[in-house]
């Protein structure tokens, strides 16, 4: 099969330092075929994207593009090659303060044979023809800057196929597109199809996948860990696959809870979504999985009060609750600890002591000013239950490891007593004895508050929740308690099973 | 510690005692409690500058405007007292209110109109310096100056306003301390304390760090960084009222450097004790930095126009202080 393969990778492998992001990677795409690579969040897929298009160079292994050795040194080696990449951020692909045919045309006016001035009139006819080529209705004459994201997007990827490359890789090019943007793209993509193109498209959204794939390919920890190229495809296997199974060696027993602290009634997250209905109660934790993408952070802010409902009501212990703002909810009880710590939590020019105390100045201070002792004595205090590896609560952020950095931002909000304590993806770029430790600590200190954590990895849901609730298409859609789970259903829920074909 | 450590942390103070220890041998007369005050006096103003300035920097923003609302205040001070016949309150108040409204601006349109902080505040620079020309038609505001309707202006500058410049107070030696010093000292204490000491100043340090994570703690960023702008616009205020007072007249042509030194002082002040940060007490070494370097130079006879060479070099320097050796300028 590897014979008539366009592009062949073998064997590829990969490292940063210690750390082996790639551990051998084999992978064939065939011309006029979409080929889909699916992976959590540190599968590898970037890094793979990376050495295949000339970012990164690659450990062991080979690639061979149409017969021919393929080791491109950079990015524009790729290029030439025919080996043509559209990067998950679209204005990385455009130039936004040109106009669209100065865009399509781009990579002409540098490198070799480019002349010397700029026509024009060349540039609109020259951009003219890929337009055609690409069926692109947009005019040649807007500045990119004017265009939606949908249109840059197919700019971006215009341009990309003005080399006529024999193989297209699409890194999450729908993730910030609405579904009717995304219907012009799915065609383009067809149209790319049918003329013989190997398109390798990178995506978490199963809309996409089901609509697009001809083959699946998953990976896991930085290896293929399911191939799926049978007719009707196993989109199941392939989520199962990409999240993988192990064996949990700590399952935890399930606890239920009478009384409840929160609730949501009809929330619309967003449109043409279902409204969700959920009950969290007392004492209990609550896990909700969900692949990249289906709102698991609309539905955790919407709760923080960073963002709004569409429609719907929540109420806190029986009554009313529409925070506003992040300083609403804190007032009601309801804490987060955010997704991705380096961008919305640590703050980098403080100490663990200052970034404990951070959301609780007032609680810790008399007539505006801080009362140094109190903060240390609760920085301290929670150095110690958490077991953050560090010299003293006057450590930098910077000095510590991933997992101890996301300790300190559980901590910062379990410093103080919450009603709803809500963590967002707490276990991502976290070491495994880290993420045990938060678990072990999320569950021991349940009582009292109702506890939500979001998770992609079902894994982390099944270790550390009582409850799993799963989201797909920005609703609830599967219910479990954590004991003698169902894990077919549940995977079947993950992928958006056909029960929510129609969304 | 390492001697990189200890360089980073010690160096800027190190380098400054060793700067005075040299003058004192090599220039006559500098090591004397008046040079000391006249050193002083010498960067009160833009002291006080600097720290408002600070305040800005501490919640990541910038404000271009400073030099422009302290020369506004001081024609506003000059206009209330001279045309108007107002008395020092009336004059101080106006002043104050000056600075507020322009820092209220200021934060408005970087917050709320999405401005860009060195964009807004060099259009308010730029505004400011126009506006402060058009109530005498760009004359220098004196007693006895002809307005633009052809009547003589007759108020007097008040003794009480002018004491601000001029009085000095005892301090082991009669008439030692002017008042200017007096007020650099208070505000520069107060913003110190401020910064280090209150929640509040403990937010805008988050505010500058990381945004987003102050928000998600449940700051009112927005509310933050216009009262940033607002301590900035009043502190460059009480600088134009030193300046009106030090004068004694509203000169059209006075407080040129008074922006680009206080923003030097503020930046020098990332050097001191490597915090690489904007605060108060760097700030105020900073200003005393400058000023003993150009003190003592102006001793040594060195000409006057190598000053804004030297102050540049010190900058220069300090930023690579802060930035390079440090490492933590970038992030």
């Amino acid at each position: 099969m590897g014979a008539d393969a366009v592009f062949h990778v073998e064997g590829l492998r990969k490292s940063f330092g210690q750390n082996e992001v790639l551990g051998g990677i084999s992978l064939d795409l065939f011309a006029g075929e979409v080929t889909v690579l699916m992976g959590a969040n540190g599968a590898g897929k970037s890094t793979l994207v990376k050495v295949v298009s000339g970012v990164y160079e690659h450990g062991a292994g080979s690639m061979r593009l149409a017969g021919k050795a393929f080791d491109p040194q950079t990015p524009a080696e790729a290029i030439r090659a025919g080996v043509v990449t559209v990067h998950q951020n679209i204005n990385d692909g455009v130039v936004a303060d040109l106009d669209v045919a100065t865009n399509l045309t781009l990579d002409r006016l540098s490198g070799k044979g480019a002349s010397l001035l700029f026509k024009p009139a060349n540039v609109r006819a020259e951009a003219r023809a890929v337009a055609d080529r690409m069926g692109l209705a947009i005019d040649l004459r807007a500045r990119v800057s004017d265009l939606s994201l949908a249109d840059r997007q197919m700019v971006a990827i215009a341009r990309a196929m003005a080399h006529q490359p024999k193989v297209l890789i699409l890194d999450e090019p729908t993730s910030s597109l609405s579904s009717a943007e995304a219907d012009r793209l799915f065609s383009l993509i067809d149209r790319l199809r049918g003329q013989g193109v190997a398109i390798l498209y990178i995506s978490h959204r199963m809309s996409d996948i089901r609509r697009l794939a001809d083959r699946i390919v998953s990976m896991r920890d930085g290896v293929v860990s399911g191939i799926f190229d049978q007719k009707p495809l196993d989109y199941e296997g392939a989520v199962n696959a990409m999240l993988g199974r192990k064996i949990h060696l700590d399952r935890v027993v399930a606890r239920s809870s009478a009384r409840a602290v929160f609730t949501a009634e009809g929330l619309q997250l967003a449109h043409g979504a279902k409204p969700i209905s959920m009950t969290l109660g007392a004492g209990e934790v609550v896990a909700i999985t969900g692949l990249v993408g289906v709102g698991k952070t609309a539905l955790a802010e919407t709760l923080f009060g960073v963002r709004r409902p569409l429609a719907g009501t929540m109420h806190m212990d029986g009554k009313p609750y529409a925070p506003g703002s992040a300083r609403e909810a804190i007032a009601a009880g309801v804490f987060l600890v955010a997704k991705d710590r380096a961008a919305s939590g640590i703050v980098g020019g403080f100490n663990i002591e200052r970034n404990i105390s951070l959301p609780f100045l007032k609680r810790m201070s008399g007539l505006g000013v801080m009362k140094k002792r109190a903060e240390r004595v609760a920085a301290r205090r929670q150095i110690d239950e958490l077991g953050i590896v560090c010299r003293s609560e006057k450590d930098e952020l910077s000095a510590l490891s991933g997992g101890n950095q996301q300790k300190v931002m559980v901590a910062r909000w379990m410093s103080q007593a919450s009603r709803l304590f809500i963590l967002d993806e707490p276990f991502q770029g976290v070491d495994i004895s880290a993420r045990r430790d938060i678990a072990a600590k999320l569950r021991a200190s349940a009582d009292g508050r109702a506890t939500l954590i979001f998770v992609t990895e079902i894994d982390e849901a099944l270790e550390t929740a009582d409850r799993i609730l799963v989201m797909s298409e920005h609703t609830i859609v599967g219910e479990h308690r954590n004991a003698e789970i169902d894990l077919d259903r549940l995977l079947a829920e993950v992928a958006g099973g056909p029960l929510h074909s129609a969304a | 510690m390492t001697l990189r450590d200890y360089a980073i942390r010690y160096g800027f103070i190190v380098l400054l005692v060793g700067l005075i220890a040299y003058f004192a041998v090599a220039a006559d007369g500098f090591a004397s409690p008046q040079s000391a005050v006249f050193i002083f006096q010498s960067v009160a103003i833009t002291g006080v500058l600097a720290l408002g300035v600070t305040a800005t920097l501490v919640v990541g923003g910038f404000d271009l405007s400073i030099g422009s609302v302290a020369t506004s205040a001081m024609m506003a001070a000059s206009y209330a007292m001279v045309v108007l016949e107002q008395n020092a309150i009336v004059a101080v108040i106006a002043c104050l209110v000056i600075g507020v409204i322009v820092g209220l601006i200021n934060g408005w349109l970087i917050v709320y109109m999405r401005v860009p902080d060195l964009l807004a505040t060099l259009g308010m620079m730029f505004l400011l310096l126009g506006l402060q020309r058009i109530p005498t038609e760009g004359r220098s505001i004196a007693t006895g100056m002809t307005m633009p309707d052809g009547s003589v202006a007759n108020g007097k500058f008040s003794e009480a306003f002018l004491a601000l410049g001029r009085h000095r107070i005892d301090f082991f030696i009669p008439n030692l301390i002017p008042v200017s010093v007096v007020v650099l000292v208070v505000l520069a204490v107060l913003i110190w304390f401020f910064l280090e000491y209150t929640r509040f100043g403990r937010m805008m340090y988050a505010v500058g760090s990381n945004e987003r994570a102050a928000e998600l703690a449940g700051a009112p960023v927005k509310a933050y960084k216009i009262w940033a702008y607002v301590i900035s616009g009043v502190f460059a205020s009480i600088g134009g009222i030193l300046l009106a007072a030090r004068l004694g007249r509203g000169d059209i042509a006075s407080g040129n450097n008074l922006l680009l030194d206080a923003v030097a002082a503020a930046l020098i002040g990332y050097a001191v004790l490597g915090a690489a940060k904007p605060n108060a007490f760097g700030t105020a070494v900073g200003a005393v930095f400058v000023g003993v370097l150009l003190q003592g130079l102006t001793m040594m006879n060195a000409p006057y126009y190598t000053q804004d060479f030297v102050k540049g070099a010190v900058l220069v320097v300090a930023l690579v202080f802060t930035f390079a050796l440090s490492g933590r300028g970038k992030r």
